[in-house]
């Protein structure tokens, strides 16, 4: 425990600890609009920005941000004036993504290590500034995503039914877009590009097996996240594990554990109350009969 | 002097080229009770989704409340029920939840939801009977109820004009009479309803005119057809699938 009386851990502590309430906060759209995976090619995408700022020797996270918003408002027109379908879309995302990061990279003086540490992220380097970034930003997105639920899960759950209702929906898509541009940058330099997205999605699998409501969905998904973070950190600071993945593998442990238990207690409660037969409901079509 | 809800002039509205509706003109005037009906692929689902500015007409001219579906920002005076609920990415949501979604034409997008909404929300649920179900997810509803929870939406913005896409396709018999209640009652407080219908079953007495789509050009308007062939029988139902009508984008469901 003596380790987080360092300040580097400290600040570890807390930017996962954002990061774990703000990702699945967000993802939780982008799972019921089917885009689990969106983070992830947006993650590669933010590689070339985060290339482009060590070959320029700016901040590779700012530029990371602006590539990754961009790259996100791109597909997001794309989208609703072409053609492109979804996976197409996805898959230029991916591919040009991480071959112009590895590409600008590799013509930067960075080593290794330093793309190793946007990859699967490095917790313990995140210096106050970042920590200051990484808050404000964190909470600007969990904010949003809670004020504009009604909204945005209006326009997740049935678009043309939000067009319909006079929503301004594509003002909304662009802001989802930009909102998960800014979480996968925030985000990658605790987990990393290539993980982000299991923080995004996974605490919003493993919440919803067990909730009734999407509300309620959200808010143990925050949980979860929440707490797949810190203890995450705790974990790596004890163990010396790398942070990122050790959130992550917690995160799908946790979806495990409850899938598990999920399925023991329904199996529990159907042999506990055998007598009651399922009331059927009333037939929506009677074929052959007169 | 009856005033014009929905007015369509010479609509003409075509997918990659292929027309599917060709100079369509008709008026659908304040507490008149239309059904749209029509063999599939006739074009009448289509013509409701270009009313509602979902389909953008290559010709003609649409006006809504009259004002130009172009400029017309009065949402709220409208209630969509699509053919059913999309199933998402499944995560869950309440049936409540669903039907709040309906508020939001009335409330807008930062206003949080206040006494009125959640009174409405209580109305909406009661109408089609579905007030003791408020608070269980909507993927354990059976089709029929999956669909007043739509109708519910709906009620939910009290709007005067009721648009439905085939509320009642493949509908159990006891949401079809909780449908039909609902819709006499949202009549009888000075509704306009427009409905795309194979039959219309307990509907029939509602109906104020039929028009009838075929080939994408209007064949009949006025009273409603009796039906012909096996449309007839009295337990004939009329189920058929639905086929998305565009490709899945990546930001949308």
């Amino acid at each position: 425990m003596e380790l987080f009386q360092y300040p580097y851990m400290q600040r570890a502590l807390i930017a996962a600890l954002v990061i774990g309430l703000a990702a699945p906060a967000l993802g939780i759209y982008l799972v019921q609009r089917r885009l689990a995976l969106i983070g992830d090619g947006i993650g590669h995408v933010a590689l070339t920005g985060v290339g482009a700022g060590l070959l320029l020797n700016r901040s590779p996270v700012l530029v990371a941000v602006i590539v990754a918003t961009v790259g996100a408002i791109a597909i997001e027109l794309v989208r609703s004036r072409g053609r492109t379908s979804g996976d197409l879309a996805l898959a230029l995302l991916f591919y040009g993504g991480i071959a112009g990061g590895v590409l600008l990279v590799g013509l930067s003086d960075a080593t290794s290590a330093n793309l190793n540490a946007y990859l699967f992220g490095s917790l313990t380097t995140i210096f106050p500034a970042d920590l200051i970034t990484i808050g404000v930003l964190g909470t600007a997105i969990v904010v949003a995503m809670i004020a504009l639920r009604p909204a945005l899960f209006a326009i997740s759950h049935d678009e043309e039914y939000a067009r319909v209702s006079g929503l301004p929906v594509r003002t909304l898509n662009l802001l989802i877009a930009v909102t998960t541009a800014v979480t996968v940058t925030i985000a990658m330099r605790a987990v990393g590009v290539l993980l982000i997205s299991a923080l995004m999605v996974v605490p919003v699998a493993t919440a919803q097996q067990v909730t009734r409501g999407f509300r309620s969905t959200m808010t143990a998904a925050m949980a979860l996240g929440f707490f797949a973070a810190g203890s995450g950190v705790w974990v790596a600071a004890t163990a010396d594990t790398a942070p990122g993945a050790s959130v992550v593998l917690l995160a799908i442990a946790s979806f495990l554990v409850v899938a598990v238990a999920g399925g023991v207690w329904r199996t529990l409660r159907r042999r506990a109350t055998p007598a009651a037969a399922p009331t059927p409901e009333p037939h929506e079509v009677v074929l052959g009969s007169s | 002097m009856t005033t014009p809800v929905i007015t369509v002039q010479h609509g003409t509205v075509g997918y990659d080229g292929r027309p599917v509706l060709r100079d369509i003109s008709f008026t659908v005037s304040a507490g008149e009770v239309v059904a749209l009906l029509g063999a599939n692929g006739s074009g009448k689902s289509t013509l409701i989704r270009a009313v509602l500015g979902l389909v953008p007409l290559n010709a003609g001219s649409i006006t809504l409340f009259d004002r130009p579906l172009r400029r017309f920002r009065q949402w709220e005076r409208i209630g969509y029920v699509p053919q059913r609920l999309g199933a998402g990415g499944g995560v869950p949501a309440t049936v409540r939840e669903v039907v709040a979604s309906g508020r939001l034409a009335r409330r807008g997008v930062l206003r949080p939801p206040g006494r009125a909404d959640r009174a409405a929300v209580d109305a909406a649920l009661r109408a089609v009977g579905l007030a003791d179900r408020a608070t269980d997810p909507v993927a354990t509803l059976s089709g029929g109820q999956q669909q007043r929870t739509l109708i519910a939406r709906a009620l939910a913005g009290q709007p005067e004009l009721l648009v439905l896409d085939e509320p009642t396709a493949g509908v159990d018999a006891a949401s079809q009479e909780a449908f039909a209640g609902a819709l006499r009652d949202f009549v009888a407080g000075g509704g306009t309803v427009l409905l795309v219908a194979h039959e219309l079953g307990p509907l029939r007495p509602v109906i104020t005119r039929s028009v009838v789509v075929h080939q994408g050009g209007i064949c009949h308007d006025g009273a409603v057809p009796d039906p012909a062939g096996h449309h007839a029988e009295p337990d004939h139902d009329h189920v058929h699938p639905h086929g998305p009508d565009e490709p899945a984008g990546l930001w949308s469901n």
